[in-house]
């Protein structure tokens, strides 16, 4: 799963905006395969982590009723080349980060 | 599920918990608190005492819900909340029309209180967005139509 998420950070007085878009099915286990009538199992992003540096600026829990390809946007106190990592793990124990820099 | 992805899920799990240990993730904020339990309940205020510990809050005007109106699709409902509460601690998101009402907790560990999303909605119903701040519990509502439901099918 790699590259699974797109991350930008722009600074602007003191105040980080994150945007970052994920790639994540989110199925949320309540839905039916159309072809075979079964149900589809819950696959879903659980925890989202956001780190500046070291410190951890954002920590979220998600169920399965996010939106399928999750979009998420923040704001933060922090300063331009300050770098920025975004991770999430999902139901089924897969995991991805990305890291960028503040522009 | 077969042998061979069976495997590597277990060593996903595994590399996992082995970041968790070296220290790399730092245990208590990730892996370790996932609030089952909230996302299960079928009810606002049982998930939020599953969650945050309370199921009242206080109405406040603080707290500003951007939504649209009628949403076409049930499945991306774009969702904004900011508050201009001071010490805001976390925001959850809710949507009481769900079967499951429970959206998302976001821990803001001193950002901004100003979170932007898509979510989910079943049926026409509130957003309900709850913040924490000062150990107390304040929430605000919007009503959003929803024309196609986004959960199931």
């Amino acid at each position: 799963m790699a590259k699974s998420i797109k991350l930008r950070a722009k600074a602007k007085g003191g105040i980080v905006t994150v945007k970052a878009l994920m790639n994540h099915p989110m199925e949320t286990g309540l839905r039916k395969d159309k072809k075979t009538g079964k149900m589809i199992p819950a696959h879903h992003i659980q925890e989202v982590t956001a780190k500046l540096g070291d410190k951890t600026v954002l920590d979220a829990v998600w169920g399965g009723a996010i939106s399928k390809n999750p979009y998420l946007s923040f704001k933060c106190n922090g300063a331009k080349g300050d770098s920025l990592t975004l991770s999430w793990v999902d139901n089924k124990g897969e995991s991805d980060s990305s890291t960028t820099a503040v522009s | 599920m077969n042998r061979r992805t069976l495997l590597k899920r277990t060593l996903a799990v595994s590399a996992v918990s082995v970041a968790a240990s070296a220290g790399l993730l730092a245990p208590g904020q990730v892996l370790a608190a996932y609030p089952k339990a909230a996302f299960e309940a079928k009810d606002a205020s049982s998930a939020l005492s599953a969650a945050l510990g309370a199921g009242n809050f206080e109405h406040s005007d603080a707290i500003k819900i951007k939504a649209p109106d009628i949403a076409e699709n049930g499945s991306v409902v774009p969702v904004t909340i900011e508050s201009s509460l001071s010490g805001v601690e976390s925001i959850s998101l809710l949507s009481e029309a769900n079967n499951t009402p429970m959206v998302a907790s976001f821990n803001l560990n001193g950002s901004e209180a100003y979170i932007s999303t898509r979510i989910k909605m079943g049926k026409t119903g509130n957003v309900l967005a709850v913040v924490k701040s000062g150990g107390k519990l304040y929430a605000n509502k919007k009503e959003v139509k929803v024309t196609i439901g986004g959960c199931g099918g």
